[in-house]
C-alpha cells in the first residue's frame, strides 16, 4: 500500500507543478512579446503584474459558460476534457532527473505519439460539436494538419530511436552521456521542431485558432472555463513537447561535467532546458508571420516528411558503416 | 489465469456486433466503420494466440491486419467521396445505379 | 474470481458495451467517438496480453489516423440531413438474426478451445528480456521480410488510389 500512496502522491505532484508552470507561462509569455515589441506587458495586478496569471484564472472561472443552441452537448462538454488529459499524460513517462519517471515505459516514444494523436481530437471535436463556421474551419484544418505533421514527427524521433537503440526515454537519456543528439541529429532536431510547433497549434503554424481570419477557429463557440481549458490543453502541450525535445536532443537531466556546474541537480538543467524551448516558442511567434493553408501543408507534405525519411537512411547508413 | 477461451469468445462475440451493424446499418460510413469492428475483433484473437502459444506469429499478422485496414479505409473512404460527388447520398439501399 | 480475471472482465464487458454503442448511434461522430474508446479499451487489453507495440500502433494507427480519417470525411460530406431519417436498413431483421446465429455458433464452437501444449520460444520472460519491441521487429524483418514488404506495396497503392479517386478532375 505505501507503494501506491507514493505513486499517488508523485502523480499529483507532477500535475501541480505542470499547472502551476501552464498558468506562469502565460504571464510570461506577454511578457516576452510585450519586450519584443517595445511594450512593459502586464504591469496592473501585483508587483510587475505577477498576480496576473491568478487574476485571469479567477475571472475564467467565474464567467458564465455559454453553450450554443445548435451545439452537439455531450461532444461540445468532452472535448476541450480530452486536450487537457492528453497533454498532462504526456508527463507520466518523461525522465525529469537521474532515475525519476512517473513510469518508466520501454514505449515511451510510442506513447507519446499515441497521446499526441488523441490530443488533436479535442480540437477537431470542439470545432465540430460547435456548429459554427468559423470553429468548424479550424476543426477541419486541425485534422490535416495534425496528421500530416504527427508523421513528420514520427519519423524524426526514429533516428533518435536508431542511435540509442531503444524507445524507453530513460535510455535515451542515457545514450546522449557522451554527446547530444542535437550533435548527431541536426536534421531530425529541425524537422521535429517544426512539426512540434505545428502540433501545439502555435504561430507560425496556428491556421486552427488564425485569430485574424476565423476568429479564434475551434474556440469561437467557447466561453469562460471550457476556454481555459484549450488554453491549459495548448500550453501544457507545449511543454511537453519541450520536455520531449529536451529528452531526445538534448540529454534530458545531464548537464555538463566541469567544475562547479557538476554539482547542480538534473532537475534544474531539465527545466532550464525547458525554459529554452518555451522561450523559442515565444520568439518565434513574435517574429515570424502566419503561413498561407496551402504553404502549411506543402511544407509539411514535401520539405519535413522527405528531409525525415532522408535522415532515417542516413543514420542508418552511418550505423551500418 | 484467464483462460484462451475467454478472450476468443469474446472475439467472437464483437465479430458478431460487427457483422450486424454491417448488415443494417444505411449509412455507408457506419458499414465501413463495422468492418473496422471485426477486424479489430480478429486482431483481439491474434494476440490471445500469440500470447498463449508463445509465439510472435499472431502479433506479426495483427500488424499487417493495421496495414491492411488503414489500406482499405483509405481507399474506402476515397470512393465514398467520389460516389457522393455525383450523386450525393450515402445510403446504402439508395445507391442502386447498377440495379437493371 | 482472481485480479486477472476481474481485469478481463471489465475489459471485455466495456469493449461489447462499446461496439454495441458504436453500431447503433444514429450520427456517425458519436459512432467515431465511441470507437476511439473502444480502440484505448482494445489497446489496454493488448498490454494486458504483453503486445506493448502492437497497443501503441493500435492507438497510433487506429485512432491517430483511421478514425480521423473517417471523421474528415463525415465533416467532409456534411450529413446534417442523415440524422433525420431511418438509421437501419428495411430488413434489419434479418441482418441481426445472421449476426446473432453466428455469435452463437461461434461461441458454441470456441467455448472448449485449449491451448495446444506444444509451445513456441517466445515465453514471456524471454520476450521481458529483450524488450517486445525488439522481439517483434527482428521476426518481422528476418522470417516476414517479404510479407513486410508487400505491405509496403498494399499501403503505396492505397495512397495513389486514395489520391487518383479523390482528386477534383480538371476541366
Amino acid at each position: 500500500m505505501p507503494e501506491t500512496l507514493w505513486t499517488v502522491l508523485k502523480v499529483f505532484i507532477v500535475v501541480n507543478v505542470v499547472m502551476l508552470h501552464v498558468a506562469y507561462v502565460v504571464y510570461f509569455e506577454r511578457k516576452v512579446i510585450g519586450h519584443m515589441q517595445a511594450r512593459l506587458g502586464p504591469m496592473r495586478v501585483g508587483w510587475h503584474g505577477l498576480l496576473q496569471p491568478i487574476a485571469d484564472g479567477i475571472k475564467l472561472f467565474f464567467k458564465e459558460d455559454i453553450i450554443p443552441s445548435s451545439a452537439d452537448k455531450p461532444v461540445f462538454y468532452i472535448a476541450p476534457v480530452i486536450g487537457v488529459i492528453a497533454a498532462i499524460a504526456s508527463f507520466a513517462v518523461i525522465p525529469m532527473w537521474e532515475g525519476f519517471s512517473l513510469a518508466n515505459i520501454n514505449i515511451g516514444i510510442l506513447y507519446l505519439l499515441a497521446l499526441s494523436s488523441i490530443g488533436s481530437y479535442s480540437i477537431i471535436l470542439g470545432g465540430w460539436a460547435s456548429n459554427s463556421k468559423y470553429s468548424f474551419l479550424g476543426g477541419l484544418r486541425s485534422s490535416a494538419q495534425v496528421i500530416s505533421y504527427e508523421i513528420a514527427m514520427g519519423m524524426s524521433l526514429v533516428g533518435v530511436m536508431m542511435l540509442s537503440g531503444s524507445a524507453n526515454l530513460t535510455d535515451i537519456v542515457n545514450a546522449q552521456s557522451q554527446t547530444w543528439f542535437i550533435v548527431s541529429q541536426p536534421v531530425a532536431f529541425f524537422v521535429f521542431l517544426m512539426a512540434a510547433v505545428a502540433e501545439t497549434n502555435r504561430t507560425p503554424f496556428d491556421l486552427p485558432e488564425a485569430e485574424t481570419e476565423l476568429v479564434a477557429g475551434y474556440a469561437t463557440e467557447y466561453s469562460g472555463f471550457r476556454y481555459g481549458l484549450f488554453f491549459m490543453a495548448e500550453y501544457a502541450g507545449m511543454f511537453a513537447m519541450s520536455a520531449v525535445a529536451t529528452v531526445c536532443f538534448f540529454g534530458g537531466w545531464k548537464g555538463p561535467d566541469v567544475w562547479f556546474l557538476a554539482s547542480i541537480p538534473g532537475v534544474v538543467w531539465f527545466l532550464l532546458k525547458i525554459y529554452g524551448f518555451i522561450f523559442f516558442y515565444f520568439w518565434i511567434r513574435a517574429t515570424l508571420p502566419r503561413y498561407r493553408y496551402d504553404q502549411l501543408m506543402g511544407l509539411g507534405w514535401k520539405l519535413f516528411i522527405p528531409l525525415a525519411l532522408a535522415n532515417i537512411i542516413f543514420t542508418g547508413l552511418i550505423k551500418l558503416l | 489465469m484467464v483462460p484462451l477461451s475467454w478472450y476468443i469468445i469474446l472475439s467472437a462475440v464483437v465479430f458478431s456486433i460487427g457483422v450486424i451493424g454491417f448488415l443494417t446499418r444505411r449509412n455507408l460510413i457506419m458499414t465501413f466503420m463495422s468492418i473496422e469492428l471485426m477486424l479489430n475483433s480478429v486482431n483481439i484473437s491474434f494476440v490471445a494466440f500469440s500470447h498463449y502459444l508463445q509465439s510472435m506469429r499472431g502479433q506479426i499478422i495483427v500488424f499487417f491486419v493495421i496495414a491492411v485496414a488503414a489500406a482499405e479505409t483509405a481507399i474506402g473512404l476515397a470512393i465514398i467521396i467520389a460516389y457522393y460527388k455525383n450523386n450525393p447520398t450515402i445510403k446504402v439501399d439508395e445507391i442502386n445505379l447498377l440495379k437493371g | 474470481m482472481t485480479a486477472p480475471q476481474l481485469f478481463f472482465a471489465y475489459f471485455a464487458v466495456m469493449i461489447t458495451v462499446l461496439s454495441l454503442l458504436m453500431i447503433t448511434r444514429r450520427n456517425p461522430v458519436h459512432g467515431v467517438l465511441w470507437m476511439l474508446v473502444l480502440f484505448v479499451h482494445i489497446a489496454g487489453l493488448y498490454i494486458f496480453l504483453n503486445a506493448e507495440f502492437l497497443a501503441a500502433i493500435q492507438i497510433i494507427v487506429y485512432a491517430g489516423a483511421i478514425l480521423v480519417l473517417f471523421l474528415f470525411v463525415i465533416m467532409l460530406l456534411n450529413l446534417k440531413k442523415e440524422e433525420t431519417v431511418k438509421k437501419f436498413q428495411k430488413h434489419w431483421l434479418v441482418g441481426v438474426g445472421t449476426g446473432i446465429i453466428f455469435a452463437v455458433f461461434s461461441v458454441s464452437i470456441v467455448r472448449k478451445i485449449e491451448v495446444f501444449p506444444q509451445l513456441g520460444k517466445y515465453t514471456i520472460e524471454a520476450v521481458k528480456a529483450e524488450g517486445n519491441i525488439m522481439t517483434v521487429g527482428k521476426v518481422l524483418y528476418t522470417k516476414y521480410l517479404l510479407p513486410f514488404e508487400i505491405a509496403s506495396v498494399i499501403l503505396l497503392v492505397a495512397i495513389i488510389g486514395a489520391v487518383v479517386l479523390a482528386k477534383k478532375r480538371i476541366e
